[in-house]
């Protein structure tokens, strides 16, 4: 077993990230109100990032429909608020339990499918649990939304250490997860399915531990997402572009089964949306700009800018780098 | 009782037979090669006793259990390994990962599961290229991580299929004999083998299958001689040349 000391030297780089993320609120420039709401947005993403990543990234299970899970935790904490009218913040405890049963069911269904019939069959199950969402008026107040009375705090700062603390917890049980056996697993499944199930790997199995893991961290970052905003509908939160593509967008723009890919990922998306949102004349085809994006990142970084930092790096410093690979 | 028994099977795929009425045994500590023209159904035999595919007919006994029709990684969970004609490693994983992933099969603790796997490269000597991600090795080091990985689940009974196609001769050596040594550990083999050379040095038996039926069993001297096989490989007049 590794010392403490050892430990802390092999995490340098994530122990300096988490020091400079807490002490941001206490800055001069980034400790505004709208920069902590930016940054909470990038922290909620990564999460959102990283659970894709784990089961698409690792595992090579492409979900088209994690805005199924999103929505999911989003409406836990919305409709415990709203009908039993206890704290919007239990929505993140009992989301847990709501997105893993809800994953186990969307698991049974779409795991007997693979590649892109996968991702097809998730794409699915996102727009299904929307239209859902927006017809089961009793429970969803439907289109209507639900709507907090009041938010916990006023200040953005709390809410920046809860996110915080949901992303740091969620790097640590991806790195956890990743070097383990599990991560091996499910490395073996997305290279060659048939191949890992003759190593003697259940890989239905895996393959629904990753969804279920996968899942319920995104409903995490859902539940959290109706305690910060205060308001949740089904176009919002079961959203198939602004929460289900976007969530790959991020993966692919940071770098696929790589460590910081979500987090990079989460911030280039979210600075950029904000900069194309200042645009002038431009109005809702700031869109296009993202899919433009998407295909440059395809063509020249097809690992992401973690992935192929090592050409990113070439090109900025114009000298001629050695071959490199790309994460596992 | 036979470590391997096939009994009776019969694969069909719609109105095709591959595999007609094929019985055979390994016994256990045997070398027993499979061998026949393409197209003759071994690949479709090893298949059906590694799970891939449901027999339409007949039974597959290891260890004296019954084991067609189940998953195939419950047959590799009861000892039973093989290996792909068509090399499948994880390609952006080093020689080590890829190893250590199906070491975990018997070693849940990842320190346990690293010493099998570095036991397992040491026997197939690759332990040289432990750090090389599996991608950019050469074909013949590639097939020989085939092995390896199939190694490190702890088999009691192996299944190569095509381990030495495509080996230059100072490869094909080390294969025979990384093959011989894995008899000598304990582990039974059944090997697929288009290779005479390979086929005749190493096997004690060998079964010939030719359109899906097994047409002559014995020492690859008896194998070699037989009117049967002589037919099948050299096409009809050779058997009476």
């Amino acid at each position: 077993m590794a010392s403490v000391a050892t430990t802390l030297t092999r995490h340098r780089l994530a122990l300096g990230i988490l020091a400079f993320l807490v002490a941001v609120p206490f800055l001069p420039v980034l400790g505004t109100s709208y920069m902590m709401h930016i940054l909470i947005l990038m922290l909620m993403w990564s999460v959102i990032g990283m659970a894709w990543n784990l089961l698409g990234g690792y595992c090579g299970q492409v979900s088209f429909g994690h805005a199924a899970f999103f929505g999911l935790g989003a409406y836990t904490g919305g409709i415990l608020y709203h009908h039993l009218g206890v704290s919007a913040w239990w929505g993140i405890p009992a989301g847990v339990v709501v997105v893993g049963l809800g994953a186990l069911v969307i698991g049974y269904i779409c795991l007997r499918l693979r590649g892109p019939y996968f991702a097809l069959g998730t794409l699915a199950m996102g727009e299904v649990l929307r239209v859902t969402a927006e017809n089961l008026e009793w429970l969803t107040e439907g289109t209507r939304g639900i709507m907090l009375e009041q938010r916990t705090w006023v200040a953005k700062e709390p809410y920046y250490f809860v996110i915080l603390l949901v992303a740091a917890a969620a790097y640590v049980v991806m790195e956890i997860l990743v070097n383990s056996k599990w991560g091996y697993y499910f490395v073996a499944i997305r290279e060659d399915q048939d191949a890992a199930e003759s190593l003697g790997i259940d890989t239905t199995r895996y393959k629904t531990i990753a969804l279920v893991v996968s899942a319920v961290l995104t409903g995490v970052a859902g539940a959290f997402y109706t305690c910060y905003m205060g308001y949740i509908d089904p176009e919002i939160v079961f959203a198939l572009h602004d929460v289900s593509i976007i969530t790959i967008m991020v993966v692919m723009v940071g770098g696929v089964a790589t460590r910081w890919g979500p987090l990079v990922g989460a911030a280039i998306m979210i600075v950029l949306s904000e900069l194309v949102r200042t645009l002038p004349y431009v109005g809702t085809a700031h869109q296009t700009l993202f899919g433009v994006l998407l295909i440059v990142i395809i063509i020249f970084l097809p690992n992401g800018v973690v992935g192929d930092f090592h050409k990113i790096a070439r090109l900025l410093l114009r000298r001629p780098a050695a071959a490199e690979s790309g994460g596992a | 009782m036979a470590l391997l028994e096939v009994e009776r099977l019969t694969k069909q795929f719609g109105g095709l037979t591959a595999v007609n009425d094929v019985s055979f045994r390994v016994e256990r500590g045997e070398i027993v090669g499979l061998i026949g023209p393409n197209g003759a159904g071994k690949t479709t035999v090893f298949n059906m006793i590694n799970g891939f595919l449901r027999p339409t007919a007949g039974r597959i006994r290891f260890k004296d259990r019954r084991i067609d029709g189940l998953k195939p990684h419950k047959v590799c969970r009861m000892g039973l390994a093989r290996t792909f004609q068509v090399v499948k490693p994880l390609r952006r994983m080093t020689v080590l990962d890829n190893v250590l992933a199906s070491s975990f099969l018997r070693f849940p603790a990842r320190a346990e599961a690293e010493r099998n796997a570095r036991e397992v490269l040491a026997f197939t000597r690759l332990d040289h290229v432990a750090h090389v991600v599996s991608g950019g090795l050469p074909l013949g080091l590639r097939k020989r991580l085939e092995i390896a990985r199939a190694l490190a689940t702890g088999p009691e009974l192996i299944l190569l299929d095509e381990a030495c196609a495509g080996l230059n001769p100072a490869e094909l050596d080390e294969s025979i004999e990384i093959i011989r040594r894995i008899r000598e550990s304990g582990v039974t083999v059944l090997i697929i083998e288009h290779h005479m050379k390979v086929i005749m040095s190493i096997s004690d038996r060998i079964v010939v299958l030719n359109y899906g039926e097994k047409i002559a069993e014995g020492t690859p001297k008896e194998v070699a001689n037989d009117p049967a096989v002589i037919r099948a490989y050299l096409g009809g007049e050779a058997a009476h040349a």
